[in-house]
C-alpha cells in the first residue's frame, strides 16, 4: 500500500466528520434565508467554535481512555472568572486572560492528579470534580451579569478583512499552538499509548502518568478558552448548570461524531471540531426549515444515535465472543 | 563456557507469589556473543525468571550483576536502560499506533520537542529490514497487523533498542515456518555482533538448532546447565521431571468399557490458527485430561465447545447427534447441559461484588422461577445442598463473593453450575491459584461427578493433577492432538515428552516405568 492510502486511514474519522459538517452546512446555507453570507458564516462560526473548544478539551481526555465530566463546568467557571477580571487597561486585560487560562489549566491539573495519583475512575472524580467548579461559579456570579472588555471581545467575534470570522482564526491558532504540539510530543504519544493498551505501554518504558496528566491539564486550558470566548460573545458571565451540563455532553457526542473512540487511543482533536461544528450545524438546520424548535432535542438525538451506531460495526468481526467485553 | 567474566550474573534469586514460590535461588549467567536457551516444564520459573531479568518483577532476594557491578531494575524501562530488551509471549505492541510508532516507543527521536517523525520512519525501517521484516509498512496500524506480523514487528522493536542481551520468551510461537527460518539469521548474525540472547522455547529442534548453551529450570530452580549437543531429548526430559508430589488423589476405578456413543464428541474442529484438527470423544462417566504446555489451544477448545468462538469449523457432537451451540446460553440448555468452569473466576466466573446467594443461582435462575419470579424457596433449598455438598466455607450467604478466599470463591463458580446438574462439565485450569485442601476436594469431587454419570474434559497445567485425576489425557500442540495416553500411560515423563512434541516413539518414554 502506497503512504498516503494509511494516512487516508488513519484520518478517516477526521475525512468522515468533516463530510458531515460540509454537507450539513451546504443544507444550512442553501436554505437559509440570508444564503452564504460573511454574516451568515460568522453567526454560525461564533457559535460553533465554543462547542468546539470544549469538544478538543474533551478528546485530549477521552484519547486516555478516560472520559471528562467537568469540561462543561471548567467552561462555566472560567465564563464567570472572565466576567470579572477581563476588563480595563490593555495590560490589566491581558492579566486577566492569563489568569482565565490559568485556572482552567489549574481545575484541568486537579482532574489529572485526582485520576492519575488518587487511582479514582475518571467518570466518579470528573463528576465530583465538576460539581466544585460549578459550586465555584455560582460564588462568583451568584446573578448574571459583569462585564468583558469590549474592544477585544469585539475583535475576536467579528470578522478580520470583512470576510474571515475572528474566532475560526483563533480556533485555528489554538490548534496549532496546542493540539499540533501535543499530538506530536512524546507526552502526546504517551496519552495515545495509555489509552490503546497501558499494559503495553507500560511494559515499553512510556511515561504514560505524564502523558495522562498532560491531557487533563489541557484539556482544562482548552475549556478555559471556550469559557472566555462564551464571555466575549455575552459581555457577561453566568453561572447557568444546564448549559454547563449541556456543554459536557454535547462534547462528548461532537467526539464520538469526530471519529475519535471512546476506548481510547484513536482520534484526533480536528475531527473532534468538526464534530462539534457538524453537530451545531444539525442542530441549527430546523431552524431554517421553520420547524418548531421543540423538535430540536429530538432530532439532534436521532442524528447522533445514527452516528454512533457506525461506530458498533467492527464489533460483528470479532471471532471470540469474549473480546466483546474488553 | 569461556574463563571470561559473564556478561550478566543473577544469584540466589528467590521470588514468592503468596504461598507459591515461583523462584527458589536461583542461578544464571549469561555471556556475550551466545544463544542461551532456557527449558522448564509450566510453572519451573521461567517466566518469573525473565520478568525479574526484564524489571517487570522485583526479587524478593538474590542479587543480579551487569558486567561485573550490581544492578537492580526498579521498571522495564531502567532494563532496557541498561541494554536488557524483553520480547514477552504476551505482545507488548500499542493496538491503534502505527508500526513505526511502536518501534520507537520506549524512545522517540525528537527534534524542537516534537516527535521527528522522519527520522522515526527511518529508525523504523531500518529496524524492520534488520528483523527480515522489510514487507512490513512502517505506517500500518498494529491493529490491522496479523499475529505473526505483529511478532516480527516486536523483534523490530527490540533491536531498535540496541540490547546488549535480548530475551525471547515463546517468540517464535505465532510465527510461520519462513518467518522463524528469517529470525533464526538474525539471531545468528546478532550472536556474531556480540548480543547475549536468552531464549526460551519449548520447541526442542529450535534449542538444537540455536542453542550454545542451555539450563534446564524445576521448581523455581535451575538444575542442569550443559553445552547445547551434548545431552540427548530424553536426557532432558528426565531432567526437566521430578515434581514434588504434594497431592493425594482419589483412586481411579477400573477402568469400565466406555459406552458405545461418546456423551460429547468432537469431530475436526478448526478455529482460525489456534485449533488444528481437534477430535475427540469424552463418555460418561470419564475424567478426561487436556494437557502439553500453556497456550497450545486448550482454552480455545474448550471455549469452542461452550459456543464462545466464531467461525467454528468442524462438528460437535452431544449423544452422537450433530449440535450448534451457539452461546454460553445455548450450551447449558437441558438437551446439552454443558458447563465451563472458567479459567479466571474474578472475571469470568463471578460477579466479585454481589453476594455468595446470587452468584450461586445465577446459572440456575431460569429453572428456579415461574413467569421469571424467583422461587425464594427453592433457591434456598438448592443452595444449601450445594454448600453442603461442597462444604463452601462463608460467613452467610448475603455477603460478597469477593470476601471469600480464593478456594472457597472457586467452589462458588463450580457450585453455581452443579446447581444446573451439569452432564458435561469442562474444567479450565480450575485449581491455579488455590490452597492444596481446596484441590483435594476439587479432585474427590470431579471423581464423584464422574462416578454419577458426567462427562468431564478438564485442562490442567499442572501435570500432578492430570496424572492424579484423569482417565485419560490428550496432550495438544499447536492447537492439535498430538497423543492420547490412557491410564497408565499417563506419567510425568510421558506427559513432558509429547508436550514437547518429542518424537521418542521407539524409546522407553511412553512404557513410563518409573512414574
Amino acid at each position: 500500500m502506497k503512504d498516503w492510502r494509511y494516512w487516508l486511514a488513519e484520518q478517516r474519522g477526521t475525512l468522515l466528520a468533516l463530510g458531515i459538517f460540509i454537507v450539513m452546512f451546504v443544507i444550512y446555507t442553501s436554505n437559509h434565508p440570508a444564503g452564504f453570507t460573511a454574516n451568515v458564516v460568522q453567526t454560525a462560526a461564533n457559535k460553533g467554535v465554543l462547542l468546539a473548544f470544549v469538544a478538543m478539551a474533551q478528546t485530549l481526555v477521552v484519547i486516555t481512555a478516560g472520559i471528562d465530566l467537568s469540561v462543561g463546568m471548567i467552561f462555566t467557571l472560567t465564563n464567570c472568572l472572565a466576567s470579572w477580571l477581563v476588563i480595563g487597561t490593555g495590560i490589566e486585560t491581558a492579566f486577566g486572560v492569563l489568569a482565565v487560562l490559568g485556572t482552567g489549566l489549574l481545575c484541568g491539573a486537579i482532574n489529572g492528579a485526582i485520576v492519575i495519583y488518587g487511582r479514582l475512575q475518571p467518570i466518579v472524580a470528573t463528576i465530583a470534580t465538576g460539581a466544585v467548579y460549578f459550586g465555584i461559579a455560582l460564588l462568583l456570579r451568584p446573578f448574571p451579569g459583569g462585564s468583558v472588555n469590549e474592544d477585544l471581545a469585539d475583535a475576536l467575534t467579528g470578522r478580520l478583512f470583512g470576510v474571515v470570522p475572528a474566532s475560526l482564526v483563533v480556533l485555528l491558532a489554538v490548534v496549532l499552538f496546542v493540539w499540533v504540539p501535543f499530538s506530536r510530543s512524546v507526552l502526546g504519544r504517551a496519552a495515545y499509548a495509555a489509552g490503546s493498551s497501558e499494559t503495553a505501554a507500560y511494559m515499553s518504558g512510556v511515561p504514560i502518568r505524564r502523558g495522562k496528566f498532560a491531557a487533563y491539564a489541557l484539556a482544562g486550558l482548552l475549556a478555559a478558552v471556550g469559557g472566555l470566548f462564551l464571555t466575549f460573545f455575552t459581555y457577561t458571565g453566568e453561572a447557568a448548570y444546564a448549559s454547563g451540563n449541556a456543554y459536557t455532553l454535547f462534547s462528548i457526542a461532537a467526539v464520538v461524531l469526530g471519529g475519535v473512540s471512546l476506548f481510547g487511543g484513536k482520534g484526533s482533536a480536528i475531527g473532534a471540531i468538526f464534530g462539534a461544528l457538524a453537530f451545531r450545524t444539525i442542530g441549527d438546520l430546523l431552524f431554517v426549515f421553520d420547524f418548531d424548535p421543540l423538535w430540536q432535542p429530538l432530532f439532534q438525538g436521532v442524528i447522533l444515535l445514527i452516528a454512533v451506531s457506525l461506530g458498533a460495526f467492527a464489533l460483528f468481526r470479532v471471532r471470540n465472543r469474549l473480546e466483546w467485553f474488553l | 563456557m569461556d574463563g571470561a567474566v559473564p556478561l550478566f550474573r543473577m544469584e540466589g534469586i528467590s521470588k514468592r507469589y503468596g504461598g507459591v514460590r515461583a523462584l527458589e535461588k536461583a542461578e544464571l549467567s549469561v555471556s556475550s556473543g551466545s544463544i542461551h536457551a532456557i527449558l522448564g516444564e509450566n510453572g519451573a520459573g521461567k517466566s518469573t525468571l525473565i520478568k525479574v531479568m526484564a524489571g517487570v518483577v522485583a526479587p524478593d532476594e538474590g542479587r543480579m550483576t551487569l558486567d561485573g557491578r550490581e544492578v537492580t531494575f526498579a521498571s522495564p524501562a531502567a532494563a532496557n536502560q541498561a541494554g536488557i530488551v524483553c520480547i514477552f509471549q504476551e505482545l507488548s505492541l500499542v493496538p491503534e499506533l502505527s508500526v513505526a510508532d511502536n518501534i520507537v516507543i520506549s524512545d522517540p527521536p525528537t527534534r524542537f520537542g516534537m516527535i521527528d517523525r522522519k527520522a522515526q520512519r527511518r529508525i523504523a525501517e531500518e529496524a524492520l529490514a534488520r528483523a527480515g521484516a522489510a514487507d512490513i509498512h512502517p505506517l500500518a496500524l498494529v491493529k490491522d497487523l496479523p499475529l505473526s506480523r505483529r511478532q516480527m514487528v516486536e523483534i523490530a522493536k527490540a533491536l531498535a533498542r540496541k540490547p546488549r542481551i535480548l530475551i525471547l520468551d515463546e517468540a517464535t510461537s505465532a510465527l510461520t515456518a519462513t518467518d522463524v527460518a528469517k529470525i533464526f539469521g538474525v539471531l545468528k548474525r546478532l550472536r556474531l555482533e556480540g548480543l547475549a540472547l536468552l531464549y526460551i522455547s519449548h520447541r526442542m529442534n529450535e534449542i538444537a538448532e540455536l542453542a550454545d548453551q542451555c539450563t534446564v529450570f524445576r521448581n523455581g530452580r535451575n538444575v542442569a546447565s550443559y553445552a547445547a549437543g551434548t545431552k540427548s531429548d530424553n536426557e532432558v526430559v528426565e531432567l526437566m521431571i521430578g515434581r514434588e508430589y504434594s497431592h493425594i488423589f482419589p483412586p481411579k476405578p477400573a477402568r469400565a468399557s466406555v459406552a458405545a456413543v461418546p456423551v460429547l464428541e468432537a469431530r475436526k474442529l478448526s478455529w482460525t490458527d489456534r485449533l488444528d484438527n481437534v477430535s475427540l470423544t469424552v463418555g460418561a462417566g470419564e475424567v478426561v485430561g487436556l494437557g502439553g504446555l500453556d497456550g497450545q489451544g486448550q482454552r480455545e477448545l474448550l471455549l469452542a465447545f461452550f459456543g464462545v468462538l466464531r467461525g467454528l469449523s468442524g462438528q460437535v457432537l452431544i449423544d452422537g447427534r450433530p449440535v450448534a451451540i451457539a452461546s454460553p446460553a445455548g450450551a447449558r440448555e437441558d438437551g446439552i447441559g454443558m458447563a465451563l468452569i472458567p479459567e479466571d473466576r474474578k472475571t469470568e466466573g463471578l460477579m466479585l461484588p454481589m453476594t455468595v446467594r446470587e452468584n450461586l443461582s445465577f446459572a440456575a435462575l431460569d429453572r428456579l422461577s415461574k413467569a421469571g419470579i424467583i422461587d425464594r424457596a427453592a433457591e434456598q433449598r438448592l443452595i444449601d445442598d450445594m454448600v453442603g455438598l461442597l462444604a463452601i466455607k462463608t460467613a452467610g450467604l448475603d455477603i460478597p463473593v469477593g470476601a471469600l478466599s480464593g478456594g472457597n470463591q472457586q467452589k462458588v463458580v463450580i457450585a453455581k453450575w452443579l446447581m444446573r446438574q451439569p452432564r458435561i462439565i469442562l474444567l479450565n485450569d480450575p485449581t491455579r491459584g488455590i490452597d492444596v485442601g481446596t484441590k483435594q476436594e476439587l479432585y474427590q469431587l470431579m471423581r464423584k461427578l464422574a462416578d454419577a454419570g458426567a462427562a468431564i474434559l478438564f485442562y490442567s497445567t499442572d501435570y500432578d493433577e492430570l496424572i492424579g485425576c484423569c482417565d485419560r489425557v490428550l496432550v495438544l500442540y499447536d492447537g492439535a492432538v498430538k497423543r492420547e495416553l490412557v491410564g497408565a500411560e499417563i506419567t510425568e515423563r510421558a506427559l513432558i515428552a509429547s508436550a514437547l512434541n518429542i518424537h521418542g516413539e521407539e524409546s522407553p518414554v511412553s512404557l513410563g516405568a518409573n512414574a
